[in-house]
């Protein structure tokens, strides 16, 4: 590690992962205040962060560490034409005003049409920004897709936007830890989006308030990294602050060719420190959380929560006298008692910070190849970064999908948060790769089913929630 | 930020649990640049029917709403998206605090940097809370920061947990970035003393 914490708290002799990168970011902590965290790397999107800036300008100071600031457009831009004006004037003046931000305050800007443009989640580690044992932080609940690699990441609101633009850092309180065990190997057809479905069903999704999850167990060290950050991402639908995955030679093999990752005796160093960041021997997590994988099926939501979720082939839940279940059967309209197998859908869309990456399209494709997406049925495919949709475009994927008869698309969140009119109509069902299933979310009265990129593709093919285990698919998980 | 001391107001009930970000203001209305200007569309979409007149069943449209600053909310309050446009719309709207079993971890502290009271009871005291507002639509509440007190009708009292540093942060209206700033010299040397590999710039 970097240096030695300076911290109120006796640093114990035998820590869990969290506990290494909180000691070693620990700037100061007096008593009876939170801590003063440093924050090493600082992900920055327009829709969070010009209220952020107008705060700067209102103090008049500046942005401490822009080289340690990253901006890019994502949640309001259109995922069409990126080449054409924004049509929508509100989401068009909030584009130009990161812009004007990012010029005012030297912050570097991956723009539209740049390369580098994409989901945060998805380009922070693309670029090799995202790093084990780094603190990273952005306005976004689903940083917590960063602690894939092993560093330390959460969503902050946009006061805190402006406290780490004018610092680098924040005040922390530390979190309980809790270790989330996957025991076993899935079986074919179940993704790293089933697992963490599956986590999320059995905790609730207020669940992991108040604590860092660590992933752990033969599940994991066997996804690969894109399996990893898709975990890590909703470990926030569990109400946990951040989650995170011990690095390995997974991670670092992922890191290497990297553009900004260190090179040379720099990587070596940093390997070497990477290499004792994994939980010690004997540390004691506060809580323990035991799931296994190998008796897990693909997994599917059936309410307006990502808590109310059900193994594909298990029937959804009676509401029992539960308000909440019974509010959430009318809003989705659908019967209690029996699978949502067959339900039928009007929209698919494989997309979001969750499952954009190119292991998703991978798999998606595969199995929808030589098949046709099912006739009333529309198809969204939204890759999460330039770089994805480049790749995707160059290996043959995009031409899958669109023989298909999706929609191929450029980069951006698109359909998850619905701000740049990808939207469901009311009514309308939608099985979807992203993260949240709240009322509204897709669009005002849209339905969605959560689910992997294997059950979003099955269920384009036949037009309703179907089983991707049906289609032989070699090799996925 | 407007020093949060003592105050009394009308509660409103909204007895629904998990109620997440996305509800309290749908991310349509993210694409301002301002912070205010978001209490119109708070609840948006329960509020209004499609057409765009009230919905009347829902209890922001309500009589017993009208003035209301204390919003007594289900469990797990505010999980979801991070937006810091939930308690904005919220403080936009009229309220002044939120009471309830729990809130999801990000939206609490949005909701202490703004002056918005996150006032956490226990379960006997929130049913008894609700209870209360169905019998009265005009129930009053004091709420004094300083004793971390929760004053119910006939005098009883419930206190609610605050961390000191958020406490004196509201009493004083503090600016917490005040508190950082002070400590730039000790920043400075961390960054000394710690390898910097990382940079954004090419």
């Amino acid at each position: 590690m970097p240096k030695a914490a300076i911290d109120s708290t006796v640093v114990k002799q035998q820590r869990t992962l969290y506990e290494k990168v909180w000691d070693a970011h620990v700037v100061s902590h007096e008593p009876g205040s939170p801590a003063i965290l440093y924050i090493d790397l600082h992900l920055v999107h327009e829709v969070t962060s010009p209220q952020a800036f107008q705060g700067l300008r209102d103090r008049g100071i500046g942005v401490r560490r822009p080289d340690r600031t990253q901006a890019t457009m994502d949640h309001s831009i259109p995922t069409r034409d990126q080449a054409l004006p924004i049509l929508d004037a509100i989401a068009a003046k909030q584009v130009e005003q990161l812009r004007i931000n990012c010029r005012e305050f030297g912050v570097p800007l991956a723009d539209l049409g740049d390369q580098a443009q994409g989901i945060v989640h998805v380009i922070g580690p693309e670029l090799g920004l995202t790093r084990p044992g780094i603190t990273v932080v952005c306005g976004d609940s689903h940083t917590s897709t960063h602690g894939a690699f092993g560093a330390l990441a959460f969503g902050i609101g946009t006061t805190e936007v402006e406290h780490v633009l004018a610092t680098q850092c924040l005040l922390q309180n530390r979190s309980k830890t809790c270790e989330v065990r996957f025991s076993g190997l899935p079986a074919a057809g179940v993704t790293a989006k089933d697992l963490i479905l599956a986590l999320i069903s059995k905790i609730g999704i207020g669940g992991g308030t108040g604590y860092v999850f660590e992933y752990t167990g033969e599940a994991i060290r066997a996804l690969s990294m894109e399996g990893r950050m898709t975990v890590c991402n909703m470990s926030i639908e569990g109400g946990a602050r951040a989650g995170m995955v011990a690095p390995d030679d997974a991670t670092f093999e992922f890191l290497a060719d990297k553009p900004r990752s260190p090179k040379g005796a720099d990587w070596d160093a940093a390997v070497a420190r990477w290499r004792d960041l994994p939980t010690d021997e004997g540390a004691v997590y506060d809580r323990i959380v035991h799931l296994d994988a190998s008796r897990l099926e693909p997994m599917v939501t059936w309410g307006t929560n990502p808590g109310m979720g059900v193994a594909i082939s298990q029937p959804v839940p009676e509401p029992n006298g539960d308000l909440g279940v019974r509010k959430a059967l009318d809003y989705m309209s659908i019967e209690p008692g029996k699978p949502l197998l067959g339900q039928p859908v009007d929209v698919v869309f494989i997309g979001s910070c969750t499952n954009s990456r190119i292991s998703d399209l991978r798999e998606a494709a595969r199995l929808i190849q030589g098949r046709k997406v099912s006739p009333g049925v529309r198809m969204l495919v939204v890759p999460g970064s330039e770089r994805v949709r480049a790749q995707a475009e160059a290996e043959g994927l995009a031409d899958v999908f669109r023989q298909a008869g999706a929609d191929w698309r450029a980069a951006g969140c698109s359909m998850c948060i619905a701000m740049n009119g990808d939207q469901l109509n009311a009514g309308q069902y939608c099985v979807s790769t992203s993260n949240r299933n709240f009322e509204g979310r897709q669009g005002k009265g849209g339905r969605t089913f959560l689910a992997s990129p294997l059950t979003a593709a099955a269920s384009a093919i036949q037009g309703a929630v179907a089983d991707p285990r049906q289609f032989v698919v070699e090799g996925a998980r | 930020m407007q020093p949060v001391t003592r105050f009394r107001g009308k509660a409103v009930p909204l007895p629904v649990t998990d109620v997440d970000t996305d509800q309290i203001i749908p991310a349509r209305f993210l694409k301002t640049i301002e912070k205010l200007g978001l209490g119109g569309n708070l609840f948006n979409d329960w509020r209004f029917l499609p057409d765009g007149s009230p919905n009347r069943d829902f209890v922001l449209n309500q009589p017993r709403a009208e003035d209301a600053s204390i919003l007594l909310a289900g469990d797990n309050f505010g999980c979801g998206s991070s937006r810091e446009h939930a308690p904005w719309a919220l403080l936009g709207f009229g309220f002044r605090a939120v009471v309830s079993t729990s809130f999801a971890d990000i939206f609490r502290n949005n909701c202490l940097k703004n002056g918005l009271l996150p006032i956490q009871v226990d379960g006997a005291t929130h049913s008894r809370l609700f209870q209360l507002a169905e019998e009265d639509h005009g129930l009053e509440l004091t709420v004094d920061l300083a004793s971390q007190e929760l004053r119910l009708p006939g005098g009883s009292t419930v206190r609610f947990p605050i961390d000191r540093f958020s406490k004196q942060c509201l009493l004083e209206g503090g600016d917490q970035l005040s508190y950082i700033q002070q400590r730039m010299d000790v920043i400075v040397a961390y960054e000394r003393s710690s390898p910097n590999l990382l940079s954004t710039l090419a």
